[in-house]
């Protein structure tokens, strides 16, 4: 797949990602479902199943596979949405998001036949968990890439720091933790409730820093991701996001952090990503 | 190693977390895929002959115990035996939440050894006791429970823990010389009790260093004419409810002693289990009071609580003749 094609390819699955979340939100009903955050993972996770991430979606649980850990589990919508679109899951799985007792609980379980490698809910504990993938990988000399999604507001969690020291002590290179940095969490903005300047904290714990302004932008996502990293250090993406991406009412506002979504809403949410369908080469 | 009068002298000497370190460096030369983590404990958990030998397998995290129940758990799920070691209430309590989501929710093959459980510290002090853990790992769904009875038992947990396909929380007590309750071979299985001696009056259900303790005691209960048995609870979850239901069924008076507190540990279990059945015998819990007391001696501290062959004997004198 040239640039260009895979430029294209990701930026189709985002959009129908995005449309699936909406639609499986609106479907939950009264159950609500983290909006917020699933919408602002949207393009970093069509760029992982869309073009950085190897795997076979016939053999997909093949040891060389590339792993993703979603250790931000709320934002799930965006993880669901993007094992569909990779053809892992079927669109019928797909909407049983949420059912009672169903495979697709509002926080992932591990289910390996579903592609799901980790359970998560509870914040700071997937990164210490993707080290322990990514240095199995060495031990067993069977190669391949480890991918750790994390939000900002998570890394308030201590034991995220306590897998970062050790990340970097131990030189894991083949491991990449995504930071979702929507600059909102549960009870409001980031920079009042527990502000940190995540650049220098995570070049000072010894990472290999890299940036991504916009992180919607599946361009920079693309080549931020396939830019050669530095020698022996991990390797951490901050991607500045926009919480409740694509649909106006949800953008920074934290009351959607999770929601329910009447229809009336949905249909406004569904008519706006629309219209931003037919521009899609502006991305 | 076959448990012989000279293996179980030396192991006793190492105490519980050098019978540790023994037996993981053995299984580990027939097993590429065990694998030690520490929080900078190594020396103090028995592991220097490991890290010397298998250096590649020897992971030291740092002050960190969160992060290497996490790493352990990932290192499970790719194929690896990983052996988490720290003391029992660093791994019960700080890294809580990460054996209940690795080891319970995803099942992860990781086997955690908390060391220097009960009053081994010495005076170190409270912060460094282990008197709640089997209260706390014993609520977490998958996990496995073993608390061996003396360092030979330690040996053979270790064992059956590296070939068991499931999360294992070991819970390792005593000090130095541990006495010795095994001074021969036998049929250690997870999940099975060991019945030491059979009493038609008394029966003493005890885990851990209790056990010995607990052989004392019923020693001294037969020179006062009653007959007294001790059954050896290695593993508190899963119970046998077998040896359970066998014994309750001809005995006046069932006793749980353990270096733990009386809330929540084999006494607890044994408890619930017996809530649901008719026809059970009163039942002693003895183990450490529920309140935090001065720091001391693993000796001092066993007496303090109440622990010592003598005073145990004494409880169980007492409440019989109650009955």
């Amino acid at each position: 797949m040239t640039r260009v094609e895979a430029l294209e390819h990701c930026r189709k699955m985002a959009m129908h990602m995005r449309k699936n979340a909406l639609k499986m939100a609106l479907a939950a009903g009264n159950n609500g479902s983290h909006l917020g955050g699933g919408l602002s993972i949207i393009e970093i996770m069509a760029t992982l199943y869309g073009h950085v991430m190897n795997y076979n979606k016939n053999n997909y649980k093949s040891r060389k596979r590339d792993r993703f850990i979603l250790s931000k589990g709320h934002s799930t919508l965006g993880y669901y949405t993007a094992l569909e679109a990779a053809g892992i899951i079927s669109e019928e799985q797909l909407f049983t998001f949420e059912q009672n007792g169903g495979y697709l609980p509002g926080q992932p379980s591990m289910n390996y036949d579903m592609g799901i490698e980790y359970s998560s809910g509870s914040l700071g504990l997937g990164l210490s968990y993707g080290i322990g993938l990514a240095i199995a990988s060495r031990m067993s000399d069977c190669p391949y890439n480890v991918y750790v999604l994390l939000g900002d507001g998570e890394c308030n969690e201590g034991s995220v720091w306590e897998a970062a020291m050790f990340a970097a002590h131990n030189k894991v290179s083949n491991l990449t933790a995504i930071i979702d940095a929507n600059s909102l969490q549960s009870d409001g903005p980031t920079s009042d409730v527990l502000g940190i300047d995540l650049e220098q904290v995570w070049r000072g714990f010894g990472w290999d820093v890299r940036m991504v302004e916009d992180g919607h932008n599946i361009k920079e996502l693309i080549e931020t991701f396939e830019a050669p990293g530095i020698k022996n250090k991990p390797r951490v993406i901050i991607a500045r996001t926009v919480k409740g991406k694509g649909v106006s009412f949800m953008e920074n506002n934290n009351e959607w952090h999770h929601n329910r979504l009447t229809q009336l809403q949905y249909d406004e949410a569904l008519s706006e990503i629309s219209i931003k369908e037919v521009h899609l080469s502006d991305n | 190693m076959i448990i012989n009068s000279i293996n179980s002298r030396m192991l006793s000497k190492l105490g519980s977390r050098g019978a540790f370190g023994v037996a993981l460096h053995e299984i580990a030369n027939d097993n590429n895929n065990i694998i030690a983590l520490s929080a900078d404990l190594c020396n103090t958990s028995g592991l220097d002959r490991f890290r010397e030998a298998f250096a590649d397998r020897f992971i030291n995290v740092g002050i960190a115990e969160q992060n290497m129940v996490g790493i352990a758990a990932g290192l499970a799920n790719e194929g690896k035996v990983p052996f988490v070691t720290t003391f029992s209430n660093f791994l019960s309590m700080r890294a809580c939440e990460q054996i209940r989501h690795f080891l319970g929710y995803m099942k992860s093959n990781v086997k955690v050894v908390g060391l220097g459980s009960g009053f081994a510290m010495g005076m170190f002090g409270n912060t460094h006791y282990g008197v709640e853990d089997l209260a706390i790992i014993r609520a977490i769904p998958n996990v496995t429970v073993i608390s061996p009875a003396d360092s030979s038992e330690t040996f053979k947990t270790v064992q059956a823990a590296a070939l068991y396909d499931g999360p294992v929380y070991i819970r390792l007590t005593g000090t130095m010389n541990n006495p010795i309750v095994y001074k021969d071979e036998y049929d250690f299985k997870i999940g099975k009790a060991v019945k030491l001696k059979n009493g038609s009056d008394i029966n003493i259900f005890a885990a851990g260093t209790m056990v010995y303790n607990s052989v004392k005691a019923a020693e001294l209960l037969e020179n006062r004419g009653l007959s007294v048995g001790v059954t050896n609870m290695h593993t508190i979850k899963p119970i046998d409810a077998d040896v359970l239901d066998e014994i309750s069924s001809y005995s006046k008076l069932i006793v749980s002693v353990e270096e733990h507190s009386v809330v929540g540990g084999l006494g607890g279990a044994i408890a619930e289990y017996n809530s649901n059945k008719k026809n059970v015998p009163p039942h002693l819990i003895i183990g450490t009071e529920d309140k935090f007391k001065y720091a001391g001696e693993y000796k001092y501290m066993l007496e303090i609580n109440g622990l010592l062959p003598e005073q145990i004997a004494d409880k169980i004198l007492s409440r019989y003749n109650s009955i």
